[in-house]
């Protein structure tokens, strides 16, 4: 264990490297206002890295942790700590802030410290929400997370950005605030206390939380988002810059979906057990209904946030199935969607930027102009449609082994889903890159450069590492998962 | 040291991957082939270490801890068995042969090194699927076939056709492999355990034979299988996967991949044992699949899509053989089929090398002076394909799965086999007389060098005297295949009926395969006259039976029509409607705000007379 405060460390770098990196002001400092952005961004990587390497994952204990009074009046504390479900997200997120500066490196002209300032404050804020332990610390980070990101949507969005940031600010702002009347009601319930682990032990009668666990699932299920709160997804997808739609994919659905796992399945598990069926409806919906609509869109943006919303699909069911393999699998598939539609995403950008177009038809061969992108674009469409040996496939392959003992139909129904996936990335994979050169635009194209490559092999290398030894990560959940499922298998009616 | 075997072809695929586009030709070639001719020697070298072991005792080499999961693990791991030994070294051999034939069919070819890039990742994940020790490895290797199928289809990419036809092979072996997929998971989930052995090992102590549980399991596992291995229905994908290079077609849609299916329901076999429902129905879409797709070989124009519809029949053999419990018979069979199906597709590459790319057979003939070596080829092959008795391997194997379809009391099948043999002797003579015989119309214009033909030398060689490790009774009772697998499988069930009948029915499979080439010439020397005739047949079974039509109106258009309408996302329409419900009633209210003070004066007073006539009535 490390005597340095780790978890603040991780949450306050890129927040102050964000506001020196604003202080640069106009874009005549441009180069210097992204290479601070970097700077930055790398060392807030690097102090993350301890978390996983001194993470003891034999105890499903809270570790890292740092405790110090707040607001004294409403015993509200300064709590933060990570676990096995929480700590790899951290990771993630500090690691996926470094591609997004490096995306938009000369992409970005205009505005380009606010620009980075935003994904920098962003990513600090978003570790806050996965490390905070205090009912109050987590509202504030995660309301706070929604502004730069409604910034960076409604400022260096497309044309119908405007639009695209009301509804994304106002599906969630929605969400929240039921979040918030629950908050307030377990903070009155439990005698004055704001503390989330305490709220876990706290016993609740079933009608109560029957309550607290739907007025959570309003707020989670439009973070993640789940059918049918998911509408705003695609439209905030095809508005937003490449970076702000990687930090969407990679990391901000994954907001709502840690959700679940530190809010409504400790704080009120038979409430979860009773309503499971009706989430995992809703998950079963989300991933059959949703690859049917992604097989026929022809906005590439839109075809892959679709897709998004399908293996969350996967995610959401894997922990209301109430196993190891379910819960430990959903983990897996949402570190491994930040790999691959961070990575999908991208790729777009990257063809975006030298066509500015989206639409599948104004694409062709470009795999004539751009061999070495349409290489690695292949291998990101194989792992969205979970072929062996990517990341992919983990996750889906651990969340319907799951399906299976938990009920053949259901894994029947996920199963068959695989072959939509197959369809639609493939599909589109095929319209855009094979063929003959399509226009003029496709043959002026040039192929990735050594930033835009780094970024892809850099991502390319987690996708085939978690896709082929997933170990590592699998192995500081196993506490923590076991301990959260004792936890939901015990009553806490009275 | 077993895991070098598919180690190099991957080592090779990395560096043509990485560096490929730099490389030239000669560089691309040595790499590529040489990649996977370290891959021949090291699986040679196993082989033979092995085949000295006393006992030919499995060897089990773990790799690597894949997965551990809520107490199920996962480990990457190979196995080595005899039927693995068998498998291992047709892939590895025949692999190197068509590699090296490649270096000089695909000469000049843009993509000359993402070509051998691909094919050497297909010869690493096809040896990964025969090595395995564990399901999920070999599921893994499964789908890598299939993705370099799909890309090896799709390889000359320019045209849309080719795409197409890409992308519906992989998505058709992809609902078989969902299949597949959810087999798996139902046999991990049941017996706890991902390791080949161990898992039949679990089945077969907690399954009695007929459990409901293990027909489930195993009809899953068979819908992979058609899928992969092109059976009834799911076979319309091979004839269309013809659209990639003809070494393409010879190594993956001929030799190996398309006998995965084969190779899993072998490797998998206590499961049907335990199943007899469903090993029944293997037998039945064998027998179904082999004479259907004989039928429509003897209709085609394309002598690509004409051997691939024999691939299809020819696997519909083995599965015939699976069905009866002739587990060595099928592993023969494609060991037979892997020679000569090899040597006919890169003879009829050189065919089509020499004719700048020309497919129609009705514009070839005469070519038997023009190309000898490839004429020459396809007597052999085509014999053996043919199963000419004695001289040829696929006569041997064939005769196999005859008498083992016979011996275990299934005349009916017995009956489609021979049947089959017949159309495979008439569909092989007409190829052969029609390229080969009669008036010359289009000119050989290339010739072809040592590098293309010294594997159909190989191949010829092979295609004869592969037949003859495994010999009927009345001709050397040659045990030497079913002694070698006897450790993995069990005793065929042969009827004591003896030689006498084996002999009689030995005789009349070979009257099927001469008939059938005499029946050939007697139709090729009337061709003029018959045209008219096999015209109007051919409307009738040119178009695959229907089976593209159907699947096209019962599956493509609802789904296309589903499609259509979830293109807007109907969910998001409530939303939209809830925004211009709030808009209209904004509209509504605003309207009031005119301005006007009688109005606003009015309105008041109107409200007033409401609320005190609410009162006085309440």
């Amino acid at each position: 264990m490390s005597s340095y405060p780790l978890l603040s460390l991780a949450i306050w770098i890129p927040i102050v490297a964000g506001l020196l990196v604003l202080a640069t002001g106009a874009d005549r400092n441009a180069p210097l206002a992204r290479w601070l952005s970097l700077v930055g961004a790398a060392i807030g990587f690097l102090v993350t890295i301890p978390l996983w390497t001194g993470f003891d994952s034999g105890s499903a204990a809270m570790q890292f942790v740092e405790l110090a009074p707040w607001i004294v009046r409403f015993n509200v504390n300064y709590h933060l700590g990570v676990d096995g479900i929480s700590m790899l997200f951290v990771l993630l997120n500090s690691f996926i802030t470094v591609i997004v500066v490096l995306a938009g490196w000369e992409v970005i002209k205009d505005k380009v410290a606010q620009y980075n300032a935003a994904f920098l404050i962003m990513s600090g804020l978003m570790n806050g929400i996965f490390t905070a332990l205090d009912g109050v610390l987590f509202y504030t980070f995660f309301e706070a997370s929604l502004i730069p990101l409604y910034i960076i949507i409604g400022v260096w969005g497309g044309p119908n950005r405007v639009y695209a940031a009301f509804k994304f600010f106002l599906y969630t702002l929605a969400g929240s605030l039921l979040f918030l009347v629950a908050l307030i009601y377990l903070y009155v319930h439990s005698g004055g206390s704001f503390s989330i682990l305490e709220w876990q032990q706290l016993p609740i009668p079933l009608a109560s939380q029957t309550w607290l666990f739907l007025a959570f699932l309003v707020a989670f299920a439009v973070k993640v988002p789940m059918w049918p709160v998911h509408t705003w997804l695609p439209d905030a997808h095809v508005e937003a810059p490449t970076g702000g739609s990687i930090v969407l994919a990679a990391i901000a659905l994954k907001l709502g979906a840690y959700g679940f796992l530190r809010f409504s399945l400790p704080i009120a598990p038979d409430a979860s057990h009773e309503l499971s069926g009706f989430v995992i409806a809703l998950a079963l919906i989300a991933v059959v209904y949703i690859g049917f609509v992604a097989l026929v869109q022809s906005d590439m943006k839109k075809l892959v946030a679709y897709s998004s919303i399908a293996h969350m699909g996967f995610v959401i069911l894997g922990f209301f199935m109430f196993s190891a393999i379910g819960v430990e699998g959903a983990l897996v598939q949402m570190v491994s969607h930040g790999f691959v539609s961070g990575a999908m995403f991208f790729c777009i950008g990257v063809m975006y930027d030298r066509v500015h177009s989206r639409q599948i038809a104004d694409y062709g061969g470009v795999v004539n102009t751009m061999p070495k992108f349409a290489a690695l674009f292949m291998l990101f469409s194989m792992a969205n449609s979970g072929l062996p040996a990517t990341s992919g496939f983990v996750g889906e392959f651990m969340v319907i082994l799951g399906a299976v003992k938990f009920n053949f139909w259901v894994a029947f129904a996920v199963a068959t889903s695989m072959i939509i996936g197959a369809a639609y990335n493939l599909w589109m994979y095929k319209r855009v890159v094979f063929g003959a050169v399509a226009n003029h635009h496709v043959a002026e194209l040039t192929d990735i450069n050594k930033r835009e490559f780094l970024i892809l092999a850099l991502l390319a290398a987690g996708t085939l590492w978690m896709g082929l030894y997933p170990q590592p990560f699998t192995e500081v959940m196993h506490a923590s998962v076991n301990e959260l499922l004792h936890h939901v298998a015990n009553s806490k009616i009275q | 040291m077993l895991w070098l075997v598919p180690a190099f072809p991957l080592l090779g695929f990395l560096l043509l991957a990485a560096a490929g586009r730099r490389m030239g030709q000669r560089a691309v070639a040595a790499v590529g082939t040489g990649s996977v001719g370290l891959s021949a020697l090291a699986a040679w070298w196993a082989a033979i270490d092995f085949m000295a072991s006393p006992g030919h005792a499995a060897w089990l080499q773990a790799l690597w801890t894949w997965m551990d999961v809520g107490g199920f693990r996962v480990t990457a791991s190979l196995y080595l068995d005899p039927l693995a030994v068998v498998m291992m070294l047709v892939v590895a051999s025949v692999g190197f042969l068509i590699h090296l034939y490649s270096t000089e069919f695909m000469a000049g070819d843009e993509g000359y090194g993402r070509y051998f890039a691909y094919l050497n990742l297909f010869v690493a994940a096809m040896l990964t699927l025969v090595l395995a020790g564990d399901l999920l490895l070999l599921f893994l290797g499964w789908e890598g076939v299939g993705l370099c199928s799909y890309l090896l289809i799709g390889f000359w990419y320019r045209d849309p056709a080719n795409g197409r036809a890409a992308r519906q092979a992989f998505i058709v072996t992809r609902a078989g492999d969902t299949g597949l997929l959810l087999g798996l998971l139902l046999l991990f989930a049941t017996l706890g355990t991902s390791d080949i052995q161990a898992l039949l090992a679990a089945a077969a102590g907690q399954w009695p034979i007929g459990s409901p549980l293990a027909a489930a399991a195993a009809a899953l596992l068979l819908l992979g299988a058609l899928g992969k291995s092109a059976q009834l229905p799911l076979h319309t994908w091979l004839p269309d996967a013809m659209a990639g290079p003809t070494p393409v077609s010879a190594l993956i849609h001929a030799a190996t991949m398309v006998t995965a299916g084969v190779y899993l329901l072998d490797r998998l076999h206590p499961l049907l044992i335990l199943a007899p429902a469903v090993q029944a129905a293997v037998a039945l879409i064998g027998a179904v699949t082999l004479v259907l797709a004989g039928i429509s070989a003897l209709f085609q124009h394309d002598i690509k899509r004409v051997l691939a519809y024999s691939t299809i029949s020819q696997i519909g053999y083995m599965f015939l053989a699976l069905g009866v419990g002739g587990w060595v018979a099928a592993i023969f069979h494609f060991m037979t089929h892997a020679f000569f199906k090899a040597l006919l597709f890169l003879a009829a590459g050189a065919v089509i090398h020499a004719l700048d790319g020309e497919h129609d057979i009705d514009r070839m003939g005469g070519l038997r002076r023009q190309l000898p070596l490839a004429f020459w080829s396809f007597v052999v092959g085509g014999a053996s394909l043919a199963a000419l008795p004695l001289v040829t391997a696929g006569f041997f194997s064939k005769d196999l799965i005859l008498w083992q379809a016979w011996s275990t009391a299934r005349p009916g099948l017995w009956t489609a086999g021979w049947i089959g043999a017949l159309l495979t002797s008439l569909y092989m003579g007409r190829l052969v007389f029609r390229v080969f015989f009669g008036p010359a119309t289009t000119p050989a214009r290339r010739p072809f060098g040592w590098a293309m033909g010294l594997p159909l030398v190989v191949l010829g060689i092979l295609s004869v005297v592969g037949g003859y490790v495994e010999t009927p009774p009345f001709f050397g009772d040659v045990r030497l295949l079913s002694s070698f697998l006897g450790a993995v499988f069990p005793a065929a069930a042969e009827a004591p009926s003896g030689a006498g009948s084996e002999l009689a029915l030995g005789l009349l499979a070979a009257v099927a395969a001469i008939g059938g080439i005499a029946a050939a010439w007697e139709l090729f020397r009337r061709r003029q006259r018959l045209a008219a005739a096999e015209g109007l047949l051919q409307a009738g079974w040119a178009p695959n039976w229907g089976f593209d039509f159907l699947y096209d109106r019962l599956l493509v258009l609802p789904y296309y029509f589903l499609a259509a309408v979830g293109r807007g996302d109907i969910v998001d329409a409530a939303y939209a409607a809830l925004a211009d419900l709030t808009r209209y009633c904004h509209r509504l209210l605003s309207r009031t705000q005119t301005g006007r003070v009688r109005w606003y004066a009015a309105g008041v007073a109107a409200g007033a007379v409401l609320f005190v006539g609410l009162g006085v009535w309440l």
